[in-house]
């Protein structure tokens, strides 16, 4: 049991560029401390998530993602975090549908002027993340798999 | 015509941007430096304010392309010895004293100095410590290259005596007989920014400064926080080594002082630097921290400067309003004990471990001289004189001042100051842009394909930003292990230039073909070390960094260990990411050589004239009827200038001016395409191509409301400031009738809802009362303020108001000034802490000094051009230290009250700095483009179109046989139309599912 107790999750955050990115420099800048759960994969825009990266990256082992573009109307790619908000909505019901709990992936916007917010959304995925415990149903346990 | 070459003196931050402002808008420049290497007070500091940014982090990327930059001469150990001639053709001489080492021999390795028997105080750590005749003034000097101190070098002195170095020196370098140069240097143009020195608070004995040795003064406890600083940025206090747990700071030490000092000027930097330095200290303490500021007037005037008092106070930061009387011994121990009144004239006592004197800022002796040589005139503070409405002009036609040379100021606004010297002296050499000039040519690059990986991973202590939470040794040893990585080593500051240089070879000598740098942010340094991949021979898109102090040892201070194995991870990320990347071509755009400005007020005229005047075509877009602005209603400036005759002759100019077109009641209803060719669409339906565009949109006065409202609107005698100047302008006869007026300060401003300082309110309130004075010197006159702001050189308007009997009355939130009517009567309540009593005073004028906010208009604006605004609704700039007009959007710049509050001559200064930034893209014909583009493997396409739906910009179309095709010229690189392809058909150069998906699996190896 002192696995799980010790037990910290891995988040992988999908940060556009312009925004969330900044963001989070300016959350290090203001030392805006948050859990160090999360490993941020910088991209050019949150309209280039797919729902493949997703599923891959909690197919690889994430135990949370999450994904933060500009807010709606900011995008620097004028409308890519609409297509990624609709991407999420559309994606959030397939992942329903195969058993990943809600809370797992999450969304958000986060400008380049909001350290402070980005520490707290940060906080807030990690925490989520930790209540529902490791991700397992799509990362193959083969320790399941050699005891059968 | 003119000389194609212009002269910039000084190597500080202001030189340094004036300099790469210039070489990189097609002059040749000459930059003459004092000391042994660039960089002035900025190199000297640990942080920055109010972004806590590491200041040699973000100085460092300049001043290594500074030392770089093919078109810039650096002269070090020089000084300009005469000057000759007018605007477009100077003749100078530059004298430059012997390093005695030659910089060409010259490889850093340090020997000299460590063989070097004769041991000097160190000046670069103001005092503390010391440092060998052989010197290197700092790590990160530029140029890398050691001096010999010919006032302590032994052999100098004595020759035969020592002669140490010369024997240890195995390039042969040393050189004891060089003597004196002089160039002559001909020369279009000439900026100066000589910089300031620091009060020396040695004579005012009741500090102990000299005499106890906790007592420091402010630079000198930058150098005890800084990494590379005497303790290694662990705070000790001098006395005896201990880590000091209570320190107090005491203001205005050398600054706003007649009496002793003779320096009547506030110094406008020093609390924000003692915030700064509050706040830090107790970043470096372990535990318990007292922190104690005595003050006069907090002045936080600047962009983010209240947000971040605020936040001190809420970190437990002492706040005093008080004069400390004296600092005495308060044992043997070391500690300090302080004697002071406070606001209710107690005596009081303190005790503190040490004591940080916030000492002013002053002109070099050496300055003095220097504009005497050169027949400039000199303020009543010896300053540099400059103009109101020119206000990096000097008296002397062609030369140009920049920075604190002529007023007091941070390093934001020298920066302004800078580009807008760089655009002044743009504007006399125009015609000879590129005639001096020559083109940096890189190394051929290297033909990676089909080569296995072979990368180098260079992990940065950041002095000890990165090191004193994460093991930086460990993490690169971890690096070294990772699948392709050849080479892995720690640096001490990555971009210093020994460690660029040393880059270069070592990417030559280890063959590596890919690059990681675990540091900071890509958002700051990837552009500086991408360079160096170039200069390499490698492409530059070969490259990754994992930012492992902004977003890791930042944000976890307390946890060590994770933040370690985050590290390993961030890194194990980029090198997953670096590995299957591969080299893309330098695309560019052509430039359409117009430019178009946005708002027609002072600002935004005195930057389409700039540009215009630089041979550039310029629309000038105006939604109201006249141009002008808010200018038109501001009666004068706090020196007496009025404004309205400035600002005809300013219109007259720009409506005459054949470059210009002005569009009236005209605004912004679309834009597309990006820097270096960008389509504006106007109301009237007209649209306009042009490479750059200038934001001046301006901002407007609040109005007062709620518990600010005061009666405004109700009563006729209550008027906002721009209401009194309205009556000045018109010379209204009732305002000599005024008995009794009373000012409420800070109306709207430093409030939650706007937690932020107008900047210019005090001084406008201050001018206008004294104005009153003016006209009935028998009226009596009431300041309800909370902080006087008056900076810089308006703190003698200040005196002036004293002297003339205005009577001041500080105010707080909790106390808030009550007004109302009473028989006809205005009836206004106040609670004066002096006298801790309730006064009433029945003003026949009421005057409230109401906040500046940023138009509505602003957001939808920054929306069209992409540009991000801050949470205030101003424009945000894309860095604040060193990057106050430019967005992070390439080819949109900013300028004036939509960026932040601020009087007509910094709104100028900025306005010309937008127009030399803007300048800098004016001048090629083509400017960089997007490498990272799309690209569609045909065989997967099915042809669906759904590419052709996403992309916001055209860019992909289906060809005739129904498959996807990229106009790559088009593209951005946003990646929509590659997450929105079913088949995985499209990808994007460097960033396909390829590179993105190996770096999310690195974090779970």
């Amino acid at each position: 049991m002192s696995e799980t107790n010790n037990w910290e999750p891995k988040i992988i955050a999908f940060l556009c560029n312009w925004c969330s990115y900044a963001g989070a420099d300016l959350a290090g800048v203001s030392r805006f401390q948050y859990p160090p759960n999360i490993r941020i994969v910088k991209v050019p825009c949150s309209g280039r998530v797919s729902e493949n990266m997703i599923m891959s990256a909690l197919k690889s082992g994430a135990d949370g993602i999450l994904v933060s573009g500009c807010h709606p109307g900011d995008c620097h790619y004028i409308s890519g975090n609409y297509f990624a908000k609709r991407r999420f909505a559309l994606l959030s019901n397939l992942l329903d549908f195969i058993g990943i709990e809600p809370g797992r992936v999450s969304f958000s916007w986060v400008s380049a002027s909001e350290g402070e917010q980005f520490a707290e959304v940060v906080h807030s995925v990690t925490e989520r993340v930790k209540a529902l415990g490791p991700a397992s149903r799509l990362v193959k346990q083969l320790d399941a798999v050699q005891a059968a | 015509m003119s000389n194609g070459s212009v002269l910039v003196v000084g190597g500080g931050i202001a030189g340094v941007q004036a300099a790469l402002d210039l070489a990189n808008s097609g002059f040749l420049v000459h930059l003459v430096e004092r000391t042994t290497a660039i960089g002035g007070k900025m190199s000297q500091l640990d942080k920055t304010f109010p972004t806590n940014d590491c200041s040699a982090c973000i100085l460092s990327p300049k001043l290594v392309e500074c030392g770089r930059h093919f078109n810039i001469n650096l002269l070090t150990l020089a000084d300009l010895i005469a000057l000759e001639g007018e605007p477009g053709s100077f003749k100078a001489v530059v004298r430059q004293r012997p390093r005695y080492i030659d910089p060409e021999k010259c490889i850093a390795c340090g020997l000299c100095a460590e063989k070097c028997p004769k041991k000097v105080s160190n000046d670069f750590n103001m005092g503390i410590g010391e440092r060998k005749a052989a010197y290197l003034s700092y790590p990160q000097a530029v140029p890398l290259k050691y001096a010999l101190d010919p006032e302590h070098c032994i052999w100098i002195n004595k020759p035969g005596r020592c002669g140490l170095c010369a024997k240890v020196c195995q390039a042969g370098a040393i050189n004891f007989d060089e003597t004196a140069r002089e160039y002559i240097l001909e020369v279009g143009s000439v900026v100066l920014a000589p910089g300031f020195s620091r009060f020396d608070p040695s004579p005012l004995d009741f500090t102990g400064y000299g005499r106890l040795p906790n007592v420091v003064t402010s630079m000198e406890f930058e150098r005890l926080l800084s990494p590379s600083g005497p303790c290694m940025g662990h705070l000790e206090r001098p006395s005896d080594g201990q880590e000091p747990k209570r320190i107090a700071w005491l203001q205005c030490i050398g600054s706003r002082d007649i009496n002793r000092v003779g320096h009547p000027y506030c110094s406008s930097i020093c609390c924000m630097f003692a915030l700064k330095q509050a706040v830090i200290a107790k970043e470096h303490a372990h535990g318990e921290f007292e922190s104690s500021i005595f003050y006069m007037d907090m002045r936080t005037h600047g962009k983010g400067f209240e947000n971040y008092y605020n936040r001190a106070k809420e970190d437990g930061v002492r706040f005093h309003r008080a004069r400390v009387h004296s600092v005495i011994p308060a044992d043997d121990s070391g500690s300090l004990q302080l004697r002071y009144v406070d606001e209710l004239g107690k005596v009081n006592f303190a005790e503190f471990d040490m004591v940080v004197l916030s000492t002013g800022l002053q002109v070099y002796r050496h300055t003095v001289k220097l504009a005497e040589m050169l027949g400039l005139e000199l303020d009543a503070d010896n300053f540099i004189k400059t103009d109101s409405f020119n206000p990096v002009a000097t008296s002397r036609p062609g030369i140009y001042v920049c920075g604190a040379a002529s007023e007091p100021k941070d390093i934001p606004q020298s920066v302004m100051e800078a580009s807008a010297a760089a655009a002044e002296a743009g504007r006399i050499m125009a015609p000879a842009r590129w005639t001096e000039t020559s083109k940096k040519v890189y190394p051929a690059e290297m033909n990676i394909h089909a080569q296995a990986p072979r990368i180098g991973v260079f992990v940065c202590h950041c002095g000890i930003n990165i090191s004193s939470v994460v093991d930086v040794e460990a993490v690169a040893a971890h690096a070294k292990n990772l699948d392709g990585v050849v080479f892995s080593q720690c640096n001490l500051f990555t971009c210093s230039q020994d460690t660029i240089n040393q880059m270069v070879s070592i990417i030559k000598e280890q063959g590596l073909n890919r690059v990681v740098v675990a540091s900071c942010s890509p958002r700051t340094h990837e552009p500086l070390f991408q360079e160096t991949l170039r200069d390499a021979g490698l492409n530059k898109f070969l490259f990754e960094m994992a930012n492992i102090r902004d977003q890791n040892s930042w944000v976890h201070q307390l946890e060590p260990e994770k933040a370690t194995a985050k590290a390993k991870d961030l890194v194990a990320m980029a090198v997953a990411r670096v590995r299957s990347e591969g080299a893309l071509p330098y695309n560019t755009v052509p430039v359409t050589k117009s430019a178009l400005v946005i708002g027609g007020g002072v600002t935004g005229m005195t930057a389409a004239l700039s540009m215009a005047e630089q041979n550039y075509p310029v629309i000038l877009v105006e939604q109201s009827e006249c141009l002008g602005g808010n200018g038109r209603k501001v009666y004068r400036n706090w020196k007496g200038d009025t404004f309205l005759p400035f600002i005809n002759e300013l219109t007259a100019r720009v409506t005459t001016h054949p470059q210009i077109s002005v569009k009236y009641n005209t605004e912004i209803s679309e834009v597309t395409g990006s820097v270096g060719k960008f389509i504006t669409t106007f109301s009237d339906g007209h649209s306009f191509e042009h490479g750059v565009a200038v934001i001046a949109v301006g901002g407007q006065a609040y109005q007062p409301e709620e518990e600010w409202q005061f009666l405004h609107g109700i009563d006729h005698r209550v008027q906002t400031l721009l209401e009194l100047d309205q009556r000045f302008m018109e010379e209204d006869a009732g305002l000599k009738e005024v008995k009794q007026a009373v000012f409420i300060h800070c109306v709207g401003s430093r409030i939650p809802e706007r937690p932020y300082c107008s900047r210019v309110c005090c001084t406008h309130a201050i001018d206008s009362a004294v104005k009153l004075k003016e006209l009935n010197p028998e009226m009596d006159i009431y300041m309800l303020y909370r902080d006087i702001r008056t900076y810089g050189q308006r703190e003698r308007l200040y005196q002036e108001a004293r002297a003339k009997g205005i009577i001041f009355v500080c105010y707080d939130l909790d106390h808030l000034p009550h007004v109302s009517e009473r028989d006809g009567r205005l009836l206004v309540h106040a609670h004066d802490p002096i006298i801790d009593a309730n006064i009433s005073i029945h003003p026949d004028l009421l005057v409230l000094a109401t906040a500046i906010q940023p138009r509505e208009q602003t957001g939808s604006l920054s929306k069209f051009f992409k540009c991000a605004v801050d949470s205030q609704g101003f424009l945000l700039e894309a860095h604040m230290k060193l990057r106050p007009v430019d967005f992070a959007t390439e080819g949109v710049f900013l300028a004036g009250l939509c960026h932040y509050p601020k009087p007509m001559e910094e709104a100028i200064a900025q306005a010309k700095a937008a127009a030399a930034r803007a300048a800098i893209i004016l001048a090629y014909d083509a400017v960089p483009a997007e490498s990272v583009t799309a690209v569609v493997t045909p065989a997967k396409c099915t042809g669906c179109g759904l590419c052709v739906e996403v992309c916001a910009y055209h860019a992909v179309s289906l060809d005739e046989n129904g498959i996807s095709v990229v106009t790559t010229s088009m593209c951005k690189g946003c990646g929509a139309c590659v997450a929105g392809c079913r088949s995985d058909a499209v990808s994007l150069k460097n960033i396909g599912n390829e590179q993105i998906m190996a770096a999310v699996d690195a974090a779970f190896m």
